[in-house]
This record gives structure tokens, sequence and C-alpha cells, in this order.
């Protein structure tokens, strides 16, 4: 299948060949590849259609987001069919990626079932290991203690941690506890001392992977898609020379590239939510079944500005 | 909703003993010379039981009078869930309401009550209890 538009109609970059191709979006995740320090991602639909070159590189992982296992509503009253949609392409990749990262609302209401039927689902997942932060579904009704209990063993303070892989230093941040009215995402004061301690031995040099639920950048505050106290996390990060910044909760994918930190937010496994601004609240977006994964797709595309590929190739740092 | 031919039997006969009731209050009162209907209304239905519907990432009516003692229930028509706490995390805090589930909170004493969904924390609301 082509990549480039045929009927270009509506001078908007898709036409309808494009379009159908975009449904393949659905349950989709996020390659990354390290190579030689620049960190580099690719939409998996794409990495499996080999539509996309060099792949190979220093260490892979994939992203995926926003599983909402327990929402049962339109437009997807299936989400674990969909989660494993996204769990057999990442399977389906030559390279097995070296670990997973889930960056939250694994379930849609905190139910131990839920994150029982997420746990299983996963396992069939081909890589080493899963890394995980909780998105604010997963901290309902008790401030976290179960999805810390489950996935954030041996993390610091409520459940933010570091690793390192390959030369590349990865950090998990919680940004969904204790959240302040009229206010949006908090890291808080204890995990932003943590944070600029664990960061300081580093060489300027090291390429620098934060993950969490909530964008660390303003998307659209309005809609609470942003952290209030972000700013502070990333001015630690302001000496590094590549830093790459990779969360979920708006259900779509963006980019946004501020100096040497490139902010990626990846699309949900489970249902789309609106572009911002585009609709009364950012709720799930009802449409016919057919039109779930076309509609991941539309949003997807509508952020590729100036490139005839409808997939995501995003930029390097 | 629809109700059977049973309870609207036993709604008929409640509201006849009520009315009965009612006329028992009424001669009393008569005979005391205090007429006092309100309180005969009071007994049959409950004033000041408000409803705030949570719809679109948003409480409505945003900000709410009522007497003190009236009791607030607040509905979840969102396809996702929302909590109902006070801004001191104290006074109220309602579990995660999914689709249709409700919380109520009996507002005892005068005051200004703020209040926010903490799963979505621009989403804020207003209790003014006279």
């Amino acid at each position: 299948m082509s990549d480039y538009i045929e009927k270009n109609q509506d001078n908007d970059g898709v036409d309808r060949r494009g379009f159908l191709k975009c449904m393949a979006w659905a349950g989709t995740g996020t390659l990354c590849v390290l190579q030689g320090g620049v960190l580099k991602s690719f939409a998996l639909t794409d990495v499996l259609q080999k539509n996309v070159g060099n792949l190979k590189g220093d260490l892979s992982f994939v992203q995926i987001s926003d599983s909402h296992i327990g929402f049962n509503k339109p437009a997807n009253p299936d989400v674990t069919g969909t989660l494993r949609e996204a769990i057999a392409k990442v399977n389906a990749l030559s390279t097995p990626p070296s670990f997973v990262l889930h960056t939250g609302d694994l379930t849609h209401l905190s139910k131990p079932e839920e994150f029982d039927t997420l746990s299983e689902s996963l396992k069939s997942l081909k890589t080493d290991r899963i890394f995980y932060v909780p998105g604010e579904h997963d901290v309902l009704n008790d401030n976290g203690a179960m999805f810390h209990e489950r996935f954030g063993r041996g993390t610091q303070g409520d459940g933010w941690y570091s690793f390192d892989q390959k030369g590349a230093h990865f950090i998990g941040l919680v940004n969904v506890l204790n959240l302040k009215a009229g206010g949006l995402g908090t890291l808080g004061h204890e995990q932003l001392e943590w944070l600029e301690k664990d960061v300081a031995k580093l060489k300027s040099s090291t390429p620098i992977v934060v993950f969490a639920h909530i964008p660390l950048w303003s998307v659209y505050p309005q809609w609470g898609w942003g952290t209030d106290d972000s700013e502070q996390a990333l001015s630690y990060l302001k000496r590094f020379g590549s830093v790459t910044i990779l969360n979920g909760h708006i259900h779509q994918t963006m980019q946004k590239i501020e100096g040497n930190i490139t902010f990626h937010t990846a699309c949900s496994t489970a249902f789309p939510q609106p572009q911002p601004g585009e609709a009364d609240s950012p709720g799930p977006m009802k449409v016919p079944a057919e039109k779930l994964r076309g509609l991941l797709g539309i949003t997807d595309v509508n952020f590729v500005r100036g490139k005839h590929t409808l997939a995501i190739v995003d930029s390097t740092l | 909703m629809q109700r059977t031919k049973t309870q609207q039997n036993r709604t008929a006969r409640i509201l006849g003993t009520a009315i009965l009731g009612a006329v028992a209050v009424l001669s009393l009162s008569l005979a005391s010379g205090a007429l006092r209907p309100r309180s005969v209304i009071a007994a049959q239905e409950k004033p000041g039981t408000t409803t705030v519907t949570i719809d679109n990432f948003s409480f409505a009516p945003m900000q709410l009078e009522i007497k003190a003692g009236a009791e607030v229930t607040w509905i979840n028509k969102d396809d996702v869930p929302h909590t109902v706490v006070s801004d001191d995390h104290k006074l109220f805090k309602s579990r995660a309401l999914d689709t249709d589930e409700k919380f109520s909170f009996t507002f005892k004493d005068p005051g200004t009550y703020e209040y926010f969904c903490s799963v979505h924390p621009k989403m804020v609301g207003k209790i003014i209890v006279k």
C-alpha cells in the first residue's frame, strides 16, 4: 500500500485510502530505538509494514498506554481485545523490545479484577520486562495502594524510580496523586527533590528518558492536560544533551520539541479522546465501532504536518 | 420509571395513611389552636434534597444554594469515573463514581463548601448553605 496521498481532496493530507490505513492504528504502541544516544520513535504499524528505515540501534523498547481495562462503553466495548491487538503487534517485531513501558491507566476503575486482566494479558508480551507508572484511573479509591502493591514494588516514595539501560537513564515519575482542586497533574516536592538528586550524578551526555502518565508539558490545561510543577522537573534536565519525555493520558499522539527535550504522547490501546478543545469535554469519543481505529488514526495524522506519510515517524531529538 | 400495580396500591395506601395522619395532626392543631400545615408537607416529601449532575467533566449547577440540613446528591452521567471531594479532603469524600452512580451528603451547618473531582481536579463546584 502506498504511503502517498493519491486523492488529497480537502487538501488536508488525508485521502480515503490513507484514512483506512490509519484504522490499523487502534491498539498500537510506539517503538523507540536508541541510536548513538539519539532516540527515535516509530509507530508499530509502520515498523511491521517495514515503512521505516534503519531500526537497528543500541536499544529498542516499546511504549503502550491507557489500556483502561474495565471500560466497556462506546466506542470500545472490548478494551481487552484491543490490548491483545497491541500485544500481538509488539510480538510481531523482528527484534523483540528490550522492555515495554506502560504509561498508566492500566485500568478504568482501579478494580482488582481489572488489574488481574491487565497482568494476565501482558504475560504474553515477548519482552524481558515491563515498567509501569500509574494513571489517575489506577489510584482511584486507595491513593494508589493496590497499584503500588502490584506494580510499584521497590520504587521510591509514591512509586517513582529510575534505571539504566545501555547507557541511557530511564526515570518513571508519578503525577496522578494528591491532585489539588483546580489544578493539573502534580509531582510534588518530595519527588522533585528525589529527581534532582537522581540526575545530579549523571554526565550531561547521558541520554535521558522520562516517562509519566499525564503530559509533563502544557498540552491543554483547560482539560487538565498538563502538570503543575513540570517546569521544575524539566529545569533539572536542561543540561542534558538528549531528553525524551514519554506520556499517555490524552489518548492521541502529539509531539513537541523544545531545545534538547522532545515531548511525546502515545495512543491509547482502548479508546480515542478528542483533540484539545474540539469537544465539550475530554471524555471518550463515541463513534461507531468500525470507525474506532479510523478516529485514532485521524488524530494521529493531524499532528504529522507537512508530511505525506500517514504514520507517525517522529523526528529525532 | 414504570411502577407495578402493587407498588401503586402500596403508594396509595401510604398516601392514605399520611392523609389520615395529616387529618389527625390537623385536628390536634385545631384543637391546640395552632394550625401548621407546612409540617405536614415536610413529613410527606423532603424539601432541600437537591441533585448535582456530573456531565461533560463539570458539576451542574456549579454553584448551589441550599438550606442547612438539606441533602445534596451527585449523580455521574459521564462515561468516566469522577469523585466528589471537599477541598479540605475531610468533610466529604466519595469513592470513584462510575456512570450513573450517586453520592449524597447532608450539609448541617451554614457556610460555603468548595469541592472538586480528585480525578480531574479542574472540575470544581461550590455548595452554599444558608
